[in-house]
């Protein structure tokens, strides 16, 4: 049994898009274990990425490898979530790198691992014998992960009042994004079809009540996630995509084929 | 010349780890088979952690040893089943505490839930150590168990920082996995 390509891309393209992202505070770490966490969490979902778009090179065959998959699509062949893709700040402040925002990152690396270690947990259970291998070994990782933000989520929220203010702010921010979790599209019935069955209703429920329970002791609120429901998982991104797609594929575009 | 097996598997026997000399690919579990394919011999090997940047190092140090005995043969990497830190054998847990890196305890329980589990169970079986104690980590200098963790990530994707609060030295800690 093989996973269908879309489904396989959208999960490499979640990994790899968060983890070019992450790598941005390699070097501007607001502490020196912060530094090496976020690194080291770049090179897991980097690493994640790489299994899964060798899997789907595979589906493809030609002279398709994982770095093709990674460096020679452009935005609209990606299939993450537009939370993924992000810049680590609110929407309303400036644009200078100094902007970064730790609450932002903390945030949104919660949310998405509250919602990948569930689904790892049900991926592991797959029919395909390679994607629940990659999810074995994934699911370990998110989990690492999950502590990390949740310790951080705790410390932000129940810190200072402006540690407190930022890190709500930020949820404010970033939570209509996860809608597009629970927005089912083509790509998922076709996975569904294939014999990738997920269980979406207890998938929600078990992401809610890490949500709702982490937030409880961060003494965080939890803002609505009414609004515009974004839909890069289908390919429509918002303008950051490819700024972020700019720096991680220059090098390879510049010297194709080039081995070091 | 036609290489048996068992030779194939003495001479992987001095492949070390490429970060970690002390232990070799087989005592970490790395080296999962060693057959006769169709043009030689294939050795198979599993990845680690996803992140682990030294896997690629491990496929071609494997590939050397091969070609330096004058064997015929190939790496293949096999992802199922997935690696697990429960792999590594007494002998190189020592060589690890020896070399003064802790080595992991036993990795933590993953998979479906039990059958009738609560919401609750559920959810809390992902949360590590939200249902368990954090694993009490013996210093590998002094052997005491007064230490802490001063960093869940440390220097490379397979080890965590500790320090000791009796003897004083901060150690790595080779993550569970």
């Amino acid at each position: 049994m093989k996973t269908p390509l879309n489904y396989l891309l959208h999960l490499a393209d979640n990994a790899v898009v968060l983890g070019q992202r992450n790598a941005e505070w390699c070097g501007h770490g607001p502490i020196i274990e912060e530094d090496l966490a976020l690194a080291n969490m770049s090179l897991d979902l980097i690493g994640q990425a790489r299994l899964l778009y060798s899997e789907a090179a595979k589906l493809i065959g030609g002279d398709a490898t994982e770095d093709t998959l990674a460096y020679f699509r452009d935005v609209p062949d990606f299939r993450n979530y537009t939370l993924l893709e992000l810049p680590h700040r609110s929407a309303l402040v400036g644009y200078a790198k100094s902007d970064m925002d730790y609450g932002t990152t903390i945030a949104r690396n919660f949310l998405y691992s509250a919602l990948m270690v569930p689904l790892w947990s049900q991926l592991e259970q797959s029919a395909d014998a390679n994607l629940a291998a990659i999810a074995a070994k994934s699911l370990k990782e998110a989990s690492y992960h999950l502590r990390h933000s949740r310790d951080w989520l705790v410390k932000l929220g129940d810190g200072t009042d402006e540690s407190h203010a930022r890190v709500q702010a930020a949820l404010e921010h970033l939570m209509p994004y996860t809608q597009e979790f629970w927005t089912q599209s083509a790509m998922e019935k076709e996975a569904a079809e294939a014999g990738i069955v997920i269980d979406w209703p207890q998938l929600e429920a078990d992401w809610n009540a890490l949500v709702d329970a982490a937030l409880t002791d961060a003494t965080l609120k939890r803002p609505s996630s009414v609004g515009y429901v974004t839909q890069g998982k289908v390919g429509s991104h918002s303008e950051h995509l490819g700024f972020l797609l700019a720096e991680m594929q220059s090098l390879a575009r510049a010297h194709p084929g080039a081995q070091w | 010349m036609t290489a048996t097996l068992d030779h194939v598997w003495t001479v992987l026997d001095a492949v070390a780890d490429p970060e970690i000399p002390v232990v070799s690919l087989r005592e970490l579990g790395i080296l999962r088979d060693v057959r006769m394919g169709p043009d030689g011999v294939e050795v198979v090997i599993t990845p680690t952690y996803s992140g682990c940047p030294a896997m690629g190092q491990m496929a071609d140090d494997v590939a050397a040893a091969l070609a330096a005995h004058g064997i015929a043969g190939k790496v293949v990497t096999q992802l199922s089943p997935a690696w697990t830190t429960d792999w590594i054998g007494p002998a190189a847990r020592d060589k690890l505490r020896a070399y003064g890196i802790a080595p992991p305890q036993a990795a933590c329980g993953s998979g479906a839930p039990r059958a009738g589990a609560t919401p609750q169970e559920r959810v809390l079986r992902f949360m590590p150590g939200a249902s368990q104690v954090q694993p009490v980590v013996p210093c590998p200098q002094c052997g005491s168990t007064h230490t802490v963790e001063t960093s869940p990530f440390g220097s490379t994707a397979c080890k965590a920082l500790y320090k000791c609060l009796s003897c004083q030295e901060p150690f790595d800690y080779f993550k569970p996995y």
